[in-house]
């Protein structure tokens, strides 16, 4: 330590910061002990490919966001018991003032009605819930059908598919605490799924329930898994999700200046920070505007989960919708024999049928690799139509499963089209086989067809300009980008570790010339 | 690694280079912009905690809390769009792989210290394997077999015996003449009207499909005195309760996945994905004139599993 006089004045502390003041000194102090300052700078530059698609993963980690917050708030009122109580007489919604109900029920609705900012909280943790299911799927799409989950990214491909599973099971526990007569009948054809397994399925449903169905204890349980088990284990795998995208870095689509060596977008600060951050705003702000105006899950008006009791048009949330459809429209057959049961009309659709749709949809890459025997390194996407028979698959498999999904109200069909259930069975029967079978060909033709169309990439369509020739032909031709269109791409530049100040060199406005110049040549060309 | 990270060419960006530029063609305007989002913002939040603190509706100061963290939201983003750099920019991707010796060295590494020691002791290995193994086994008895009791016969039973009064979920026995033809109710056996099995595993389906005794199958003779049929309402499907009934044609609706049973044959399946027949439950009128049970039922009530006969 150099003796030097103690700052006094404020303009003399500022000195003695240094010239980047206390972010300076944190920076230092922080370095001296931790080592953050290369790290750090290199994390700032790490370049975010710009396109709308890689989006959709944000609003499933935002909508994720939006549950931990709301979900934090909820378990701060909600009792996880089954132990019955009576409704006080004071209660705001008269229908219950006076019902037994157990407390789990009680707790749910009390902070609906008598907890400030409750209702808001249950509806925007359920919404988010259903985005967030929702985002991960068409995140998963994206990236199948870009070929993102290629080597070396299969790992991620894994951890995500897991994360799918996860947000599923969790969403079905959540949606089984309030012991409601929704949830409850839910939680009665999980349990019947459990016993379908052969062998093990009484077992499995004695473990589940601590006996025999509804048992007292299963509300407890599901509560601490939903709330501890699997949102720790999802948080770790959105934790390794992501440091597996930064150790690899983006993908990014084919473009000008995109290569397999190079990454081109935006900087991590503060460009990518602003937009994100942004960005969970955005997913915040719309979870609450459908919290505060759409209503979901109204459980005071399906009331206490009673076994005995049932409601018509039972429906779970979106994502259980393909399960059920199965189940409505698989056909009677149970296996007997030898003094056992095996249940096929539940263990195929319930249980064999999920198991290979996600056993397919994890090892996809493999499968794949099988077909390809692409071994190589890919960080340049591929356009859905360039890969024609993946794209095909993608089709025909979401389509299978949008088909099933639509099966889940049959009977709402039935009603809203004036035709018999029967008629819908068979209608749906069919098109569960007649749907990818001619949605794979007709995706195929589409993407060859497309493929012949030439390969336009950009972000914006450029305006065509149609002139009649004298033999009366009409040819299509791009016009030229107008000068400062927003769409006019430059060529991608190193993050600026250090700017010159002053006027550009002679030679950089000489390539941005060219580079007008070679957008004009490549738009004309498409 | 981070000598090559430094691309040769950075000192050629300046402070006017295009990409360093905003993308806002006005950047004036956009500032506005962008200024009133924050405006609406701030203006939504204080909205919010006025509606809050005077306890107004909850759509109210949802919708508040929502408008304004979605216009905070957007100014951001045009913030990050619009102002900032336009880019775009390029940094380098480098091959994660290390080299083929960096490589090798790391597997003889590992086979010389762990495997490779283990292959040399392979008594001591195997021994070490086995203990795992029976480790990862009985671990699994707190874990799981804690959980709760074996199932035993208890999937097969109903507490529904020989001259047990059905009674409805207010504990109200049957008398022959409650229910008129096309009537229906929701019954128990007695005393358990009110509890988790009784209502899970006893609920029976009471119809009253004609005013004579009836007979819904061969072997089931004087199983419906006063055409009083009782089936159980537990789907066999997936355990729903079967709880509609079409009068007209006279069948058991499942409201989960639409199974139907004709109630006049056995409640036999007549549409839908359950297989089998709901279990019927054999009735008598005791000398008051209420309906009991004349036997338990005689199979196992419920959706199928795997020891059902």
């Amino acid at each position: 330590m150099t003796a030097t006089a103690a700052p006094r004045t404020k303009r003399q502390k500022k000195q003695a910061q240094g010239p980047y003041g206390i972010v300076g000194s944190t920076v230092e102090a922080l370095d001296e002990r931790l080592g953050i300052a290369k790290g750090g700078r290199t994390f700032m530059d790490k370049i975010f490919p710009d396109h709308w698609s890689f989006m959709l993963g944000e609003i499933a980690l935002y909508s994720f966001v939006v549950l931990l917050l709301t979900g934090v708030f909820l378990t701060l009122y909600f009792v996880p018991s089954q132990h019955l109580m009576k409704v006080p007489m004071n209660f705001p919604y008269k229908p219950l003032r006076g019902d037994t109900v157990s407390e789990a029920f009680y707790s749910t609705v009390n902070m609906s009605f008598n907890v400030r900012c409750g209702l808001l909280m249950r509806q925007m943790h359920h919404w988010a819930c259903d985005i967030f299911v929702g985002a991960i799927v068409v995140h998963m799409a994206r990236v199948f059908f870009t070929g993102a989950f290629r080597k070396p990214r299969e790992a991620n491909w894994l951890v995500g598919s897991t994360l799918l599973i996860l947000a599923i099971t969790n969403g079905f526990l959540g949606y089984s605490l309030p012991d409601d007569l929704v949830s409850g009948t839910g939680l009665r054809i999980a349990d019947s799924i459990m016993l379908s397994v052969p062998v093990l399925g009484s077992y499995i449903s004695f473990f589940a329930f601590g006996g025999t169905f509804p048992g007292d204890i299963v509300i407890a349980r599901f509560f601490i898994i939903h709330v501890l088990l699997v949102p720790g284990i999802i948080l770790a795998l959105v934790g390794a999700h992501l440091g597996l995208l930064v150790r690899q870095k983006h993908t990014q689509f084919p473009g000008k200046g995109r290569t397999e060596g190079n990454v081109v977008g935006s900087p991590m600060f503060p460009v990518f920070i602003f937009k994100t951050q942004g960005f969970l705003f955005m997913t915040l702000g719309v979870t609450a505007l459908l919290g505060a105006l759409a209503q979901i899950n109204p459980v005071w008006q399906f009331g206490q989960y009673y076994a005995a009791q049932i409601s018509y048009a039972v429906q779970p949330d979106w994502y259980m919708g393909f399960l059920d459809g199965l189940l409505r429209i698989f056909p009677a057959w149970q296996w007997n024999a030898w003094g056992h049961t095996i249940p096929l009309e539940v263990t195929i659709p319930a249980v064999i049928f999920p198991g290979i749709v996600f056993n397919i949809a994890m090892a996809w890459p493999w499968i794949e690799q099988k077909f390809t025997k692409d071994k190589e390194i890919h960080h340049l996407l591929d356009r859905p139509r360039d890969v024609p028979h993946r794209t095909a698959f993608g089709v025909a498999f979401f389509s299978l499963l949008a088909i099933l999904f639509i099966a889940s109200s049959t009977d709402v069909l039935a009603n809203f089209f004036h035709v018999s259930l029967n008629t819908v069975l068979i209608i749906m029967r069919v098109l569960t086989f007649a749907v990818p079978i001619i949605a794979y060909p007709v995706a195929y033709f589409i993407c060859v067809e497309l493929q012949a169309g030439g390969s336009i990439m950009g972000k914006r369509k450029i305006a065509n300009v149609v002139t009649r020739t004298e033999e009366g032909e009409y040819v299509a031709t791009p016009s030229a980008p107008r000068p400062g269109d927003a769409h006019v791409e430059l060529d991608a530049t190193p993050v600026p570790t250090f700017i010159v100040e002053g006027p550009a060199p002679e030679s950089d406005e000489a390539e941005l010339v060219d580079a007008e110049v070679d957008e004009g040549v490549r738009t004309a060309s498409r | 690694m981070t000598s090559h990270h430094e691309p040769a060419d950075i000192t050629t960006v300046t402070a006017d280079a295009p990409q360093m530029q905003p993308l806002a063609k006005d950047v004036v305007s956009m500032e506005r912009w962008i200024g009133l989002l924050f405006l609406l913002g701030i203006a939504f939040f204080a909205g919010f905690g006025v509606a809050y603190w005077q306890d107004g509706t909850f759509w109210l100061y949802g919708t508040l809390l929502g408008a304004g963290l979605v216009a905070m939201g957007a100014g951001f983003i045009a913030w990050g769009k619009y102002l900032l750099p336009r880019g775009p920019f390029v940094e380098e991707r480098h091959t994660l792989a290390s080299t083929e010796q960096e490589r090798s060295a790391f597997s003889a590494a590992l086979m010389e210290r762990g495997a490779g020691e283990i292959k040399r002791r392979s008594v001591l290995g195997t021994l070490l394997g086995g203990s795992l193994g029976v480790f990862s086994i009985v671990a699994l008895f707190p874990l799981v077999r804690s959980l709760g009791p074996l199932p035993g016969d208890a999937l097969a039973k109903t507490n529904w015996k020989k001259g047990m009064n059905l009674v409805d979920i207010n504990g109200r026995k049957i008398h022959v003449d409650d229910i008129t033809v096309g009537g229906f109710a929701t019954v128990f056996p007695e005393g358990l009207q009110n509890t988790d099995e009784g209502q899970a595993i006893d609920q029976t389906f009471l119809i009253r499909i004609d005013s004579a005794d009836f007979t819904t199958m061969k072997g089931r003779e004087g199983w419906a005195p006063h055409g009083y049929v009782a089936y159980s309402k537990l789907c066999t499907h997936l355990g729903c309760p079967v709880g509609l009934y079409e009068q007209q044609l006279e069948a058991l609706v499942c409201p989960c996945h639409q199974s139907m049973f004709n109630v006049r044959k056995g409640a036999i399946p007549t549409f839908g994905p359950a297989p089998r027949p709901l279990p019927q439950l054999p009735l008598s009128v005791d000398s008051d004139g209420h309906l009991i049970a004349s036997a338990g039922y005689n199979e196992p009530v419920g959706p199928g599993y795997w020891e059902r006969p």
